[in-house]
């Protein structure tokens, strides 16, 4: 009998995993899909207490359906008149209680693991710290990182390495938004007035290297905020420094080498630099960073945080922003683009890239 | 007085209802409100889906999607919700403890049209250059930053719809203490009015942080203060805060009426007392503390801390317990008992399973680990539409056909009522079940569109077409309404032959003095006590005599106008060039001020019915 | 007894305020206004707390540079005499000496009146000695709203008490009128104890600050 329970909990357990995979989403996008051991671990969660709850929803079915079925009015006589029973109460006051208990423990033990955050501080004797931090700064409606060891900014594109912890810290310039990779575990908000701090970890095994992760903003935060996305890039360490080497190496901004990008770069100079800049130094102050970081523009999958990196996407989107992004900062900033000109500041654009 | 007021010419009852101090006439007050802001927020609804029917769809620009977001979800909890479950307190409360009318029948009148002036300046905002865009939660950063005059509108309109509700509160609570019948002890007391006097109680302690909270954004945004301007010292996590210390309450002040509703009606068709009664009034109350214990819960992700949610996480799942309790006592009162099932009845069974739905993502949300995940993505839309759709409007259906004979005399169709009942329960599912997955599989709530290729077409063309089939079941309400009210068949004083509380005992609807003589109550279920002891009616407790009755009254809608008017003024005054804000807002609260100091200074001593009259009258005695 | 009655000393009940049934909901829903109230306070208290000295520019005055407690202890002073002297207008209410209660209740209306004149000499103090104001800073913010929304209480206060002193000068006492003095009364203990949390939040942790 005993094992004979043992195995319904088996194939409940089965079923569940069973029910969330055979409707899990998109792999690198979706929750059910988890690539990360904050994701891993929240699922693990979801699916003790879908099945614990399960359990009781079943109880309540049974209960439910010989009501329906064994009392419907059949004449017109009047029932008893039943007060209560003690003992069937005291049973669903204390059943739940344990069910909870159960799923608290966990619970618990998890917010606290997933707050713990003090490898960020951890200093070795020069100072350095070994820990992966990365400083995210949200603004309508994009999205920067900035990795304060290294000395660097990008933005739209988070780039981390895989199996270890990555540390960040939350903040946001303007109105409050939420840091959300949904497959790699979630979420904490970007608030206006105070650094929030949490880790996530992105899991080797889970990678696929031609996708990336899908990050996201979860906290409504104006017209365009369905469209505050970004990506996140998960590199092997090795790969991961050469990308930081490689970032730390741009020490001014690159020439560009056709005629067509110089043209592209001189319009750039007149119209852009003053928000964006192409050089990955942290060195100016946040509050004057106050559009993405264009560094490695070239290499990013990305434009505008969603649409896909091609030179149609970046001429449309430099010619009217308003339509992709409503009430995006960038529009009215600068002067209508004849074709030409889009052409040469595309060609620019599409040459930024630290990686040859 | 009904039947003379139909004889009366259109103008005197226009008057008659502007002027009235009944809490039967203002239960029709707020039910017709109530409704008509129903509406509105469902035609809300449908725009929110259509623009959502597919991927980059340009139905709606994405500020004025979050417009319409914002009001529906404002509008259903403010304008809807609330004053639907007003309207059922403020008919069937005071006929349940055996009162003649509320303690302060003048408030009453004061509380309703507030609560209207409030809702039209909320809504006037549609005309007057933009709704408020930044979610019913208006998160501060968001909302001191929002441009034009939007979230005005939210702050100075639910500042005046919030004022009357909680009067409301205050009333309702001294009603119950000061007002019973004799021997209707709090312990003899119906499920309805004990969820009523939780409910106030909630009221009476969540609303003053939401006035606070909008006084702060009133005079951040109309006034130069800084509260949530973070370069100026200020902090948005307050509102947080107020918003949620007000906010989850405010749950709960939904949704224990729905379960005093569901109470009733589980008695009823089952021709069985409500089993587990005394365990039923402890988790009501035990649901009303533990409301307060769990605000934070909102904000998880907001970054408050490890102890602070963990705290938060473990009493929010604790309210599953009561909750938990409350449920099996309803089947348990059906067990054994003889099932009908009416219209009402048919709600309040599919309630059942609806409403474990949204608890058990409740307990899922509640754990706050998992909650990083869920937060402000469609799960939590999924969830908290499974209580609010499967518990309130479940229950405000089930109420309007259980309470229509005792408001209007008169029944709704039954065959149209489970048509009705059909068409939203498969909606509903449809809409919200599927909502569940597109949360988890990463689309966040409040997207104005989504982006092909992420999985997310064919679920959310499903949740529209579920949310089409529930506007159907309304319009078919609807008609039953107007087919009902033409047909107009006068129906007994218990037209359901079940009735158990003392309401049943009144004619339909009940004569404005309710009670000629107060009945004595010999325990739970009065009426029906009576009824098995093979009497017709109760047992006066009291000889006939005069009835004192209160004077209606204009003033309730001169005070609400003064701060509808002011309002403007508080509105406008900042703007480039305005003259005449301050003069407005001065004059307003003059207005107001004045009223009040007429009704202060002018005596109200009410009138008498003679016991004479009362004598004569035998029809309109009921059977008291 | 008919609320409109001509009373007498003999013929005044002890508890004059709860006679009726309407007086017994007037002061019960008053308690449960005034617990409304202390929600509302406390959540303005929260507010100042939270934002307490909260300034944007270093060089701007804390609550240490700003308060002077012996104007505060004056005002204190005050309004907590007048709160005795409503308490011993009450006393002759239900004593049914009209004359008495009507003068202490006047003594009451101008104690009140002189806290309010120190108040708004307090705010101009801050405005023009320290730049102190609504708008510069949260923390000038939450103090003005949280002394204000007080201020505003003791003003409506006044009002009230005033408009019900003169509209009962000619009648005296009855039944009807009674309770409304004795809620107005109580009201004005609330006000009393809003400024005793105030002195001691406010000020005088203020001053340690």
């Amino acid at each position: 009998m005993k094992r004979l329970a043992k195995w319904r909990l088996v194939s409940l357990f089965a079923l569940v995993s069973l029910i969330l995979s055979a409707c899990s989403g998109q792999p690198h996008l979706s929750t059910l899909q988890p690539a990360g051991e904050v994701a891993q671990k929240q699922y693990d969660l979801m699916v003790l207490s879908t099945v614990i709850m399960l359990a009781v929803m079943a109880v309540v079915a049974v209960i439910f359906v010989v009501v329906l079925v064994k009392f419907r009015r059949k004449d017109d006589k009047i029932p008893k008149q039943v007060e209560g029973n003690h003992a069937l109460e005291i049973i669903w006051t204390v059943i739940p209680i344990l069910l909870i208990l159960i799923i608290s423990v966990p619970t618990v033990v998890s917010i606290f693991k997933f707050a713990d955050v003090d490898a960020m501080e951890r200093k070795n004797e020069d100072g350095t710290v070994d820990a992966t931090v990365v400083n995210v700064r949200a603004s309508l409606y994009w999205w920067e990182f900035e990795y304060p060891n290294e000395g660097i900014v990008t933005s739209q594109e988070l780039v981390v390495p895989t199996d270890e912890k990555v540390y960040f810290n939350l903040i946001a310039s303007d109105v409050k938004h939420s840091f959300w990779i949904p497959a790699v575990g979630g979420k904490m908000d970007n608030n206006t007035e105070n650094v929030n701090k949490f880790w996530l970890e992105f899991d080797s095994e889970h990678v696929d290297p031609n996708e990336l992760f899908q990050g996201r903003c979860a906290e409504l935060c104006g017209p365009s905020h369905a469209l505050m996305d970004f990506k996140a890039k998960a590199l092997p360490r090795a790969e991961y420094d050469q990308w930081v080497s490689d970032m730390k190496n741009v020490e001014e901004a690159e020439v560009a080498t056709t005629d067509l990008a110089q043209q592209g770069q001189e319009i750039f100079n007149q119209s852009c630099i003053g928000c964006h800049a192409v050089t990955p130094s942290n060195g100016t102050p946040a509050e004057a960073r106050l559009a993405p970081n264009l560094t490695n523009f070239g290499e990013r999958s990305i434009i505008a945080g969603y649409l896909e990196n091609n030179e149609e996407n970046l001429k449309d989107w430099l010619k009217d922003p308003e339509t992709f992004k409503p009430g995006n900062k960038m529009t009215d900033t600068y002067g209508k683009l004849t074709p030409e000109q889009l052409d040469a500041l595309t060609a620019y654009l599409m040459g930024l890239k630290v990686q040859d | 007085m009904s039947t003379i007021a139909q004889k009366k010419g259109f103008g005197a009852t226009l008057w008659d209802y502007l002027t009235t101090v009944d809490h039967k006439k203002i239960a029709h007050l707020y039910l017709i409100a109530g409704g008509f802001f129903f509406l509105v927020g469902g035609l809300e609804a449908l725009f929110i889906r259509i623009q959502l029917l597919k991927p980059n769809n340009d139905f709606v620009s994405a500020g004025f999607f979050n417009e319409i977001l914002t009001m529906h979800g404002t509008t259903m909890i403010f304008l809807a919700a609330m004053p639907l479950v007003f309207a059922f307190m403020n008919a069937i409360m005071p006929l349940q403890i055996g009162a003649r009318d509320v303690a302060f029948p003048f408030l009453n009148a004061l509380g309703f049209w507030l609560f209207l002036f409030g809702g039209i300046f909320l809504n006037l905002s549609w005309f007057m250059g933009g709704a408020p865009d930044a979610g019913w939660t208006s998160y501060a950063s968001l909302s001191i930053t929002s441009e034009g005059h939007g979230i005005d509108f939210y702050a100075l309109g639910l500042q005046i719809a919030g004022l009357g509700t909680l009067i409301g509160g205050i009333n309702f609570l001294v009603t119950i203490i000061n007002m019973r019948a004799p021997g209707m002890t709090y312990m003899r007391m119906p499920m309805f009015t004990w969820t009523t006097f939780i409910v106030s109680a909630l009221i009476l302690f969540a609303f003053p942080p939401l006035t606070v909270g909008l006084f702060l954004m009133t005079f951040d945004r109309m006034f130069g203060a800084n509260f949530f301007d973070a370069a100026m010292g200020g902090n948005t996590i307050i509102w947080e805060h107020f918003f949620w210390i007000f906010g989850h309450p405010e749950v709960y002040i939904l949704i224990l009426p729905a379960f005093g509703i569901f109470s009733e009606i589980f008695a009823i068709f089952s021709r069985k007392r409500l089993f587990g009664y005394s365990s039923m009034v402890f988790a009501t109350v035990l649901i009303g503390f533990l409301g307060f214990m769990v605000w934070a819960h909102h904000m998880f992700t907001t970054g408050l801390g490890p102890i602070a949610n963990s705290i938060f996480a473990v009493a929010t799942m604790a309210i599953a317990v009561p909750t938990g309790i409350k449920i099996f006592n309803w089947l348990f009162t059906m067990w054994g008992g003889s099932i009908r099932f009416t219209t009402p009845m048919l709600w309040a069974i599919a309630f059942i399973p609806s409403f474990i739905m949204g608890g058990v993502t409740g307990v899922m949300l509640g754990s706050a680990s998992q909650d990083y995940q869920y937060h402000d993505t469609y799960f939590v839309v999924a969830h908290f539409h499974y209580v609010i759709v499967g518990g309130v409007v479940f229950a405000l259906f089930a109420g309007a056909h259980l309470y229509w004979p005792k408001m209007f005399g008169t029944m709704l169709n039954e065959f149209l009522g489970k048509i009705t009942f059909v068409l939203f329960f498969v909606g509903f599912h449809m809409t919200f079940f599927i909502q569940h997955f597109l949360g988890l599989w990463g689309m966040p709530r409040r997207v104005f569109t989504y982006l092909p290729g992420q999985g997310f077409e064919t679920s959310n063309v499903i949740s529209s077409i579920g949310a089409f089939l529930m506007a159907a079941g309304v319009i078919v309400l609807l008609v039953n309404v107007v087919i009902t009210s033409v047909k107009n068949e006068k129906v007994g004083n218990d037209p359901w032959e079940d009735g158990r509380t003392l309401e049943w005992a009144l004619p339909s609807p009940p004569p404005y003095y309710n009670f000629k003589q107060l009945p004595l109550v010999r325990g739970l279920d009065a009426y029906w006590l009576e009824k098995m002891d093979g009497k017709k009616g109760m047992t006066p407790a009291e000889p006939i005599g005069d009835i004192h009755m209160p004077n209606n009254s204009f003033i309730p809608f001169t005070i609400s106008l003064g701060l509808f008017i002011a309002a403007f003024g508080a509105m406008f005054h900042g703007d480039e060039g305005n003259t005449w804000g301050v003069p407005v807002l001065i004059f307003g609260l003059l207005f107001t001020l004045g009223s009040m100091f007429v009704r202060s200074i002018k005596d109200d001593h009410g009138y008498h019915i003679p016991k004479k009259e009362l004598l004569d009258d035998k029809d309109l005695g009921g059977k008291a | 007894m008919h609320v409109e009655e001509k009373m007498t000393v003999e013929k005044w009940p002890a508890s004059p305020e709860k006679q009726t049934l309407e007086a017994k909901n007037k002061f019960l829903g008053f308690w449960f206004f005034l617990g409304g109230e202390t929600v509302l306070f406390a959540s303005l208290f929260a507010t100042y707390l939270a934002l307490k000295d909260s300034v944007p520019r270093s060089d701007m005055y804390l609550a240490k540079d700003l308060f002077e407690i012996p104007l505060v202890f004056v005002m204190t002073m005050i309004l907590l005499t007048s709160s005795l002297t409503s308490v011993y207008a009450m006393y002759h209410m239900k004593n049914f000496d009209f004359k008495k209660m009507q003068i202490w209740l006047g003594i009451t209306v101008v104690l009140g009146l002189c806290f309010l004149g120190l108040e708004i000499y307090e705010f101009n103090h801050y405005v023009h000695e320290f730049g102190h104001t609504f708008t510069s800073s949260a923390f000038g913010s939450a103090f003005y709203t949280l002394v204000g929304f007080h201020g505003a209480h003791v003003a409506f206060g006044l009002l009230w008490i005033t408009t019900l002193m003169i509209r009962n000068s000619k009648r005296g006492l009855n039944l009807y009128n009674a309770p409304k003095f004795y809620v107005a009364s109580l009201y004005w203990h609330f006000i009393d104890v809003v400024w005793v949390f105030i002195f001691t939040v406010v000020y005088l942790m203020g001053m340690v600050g």
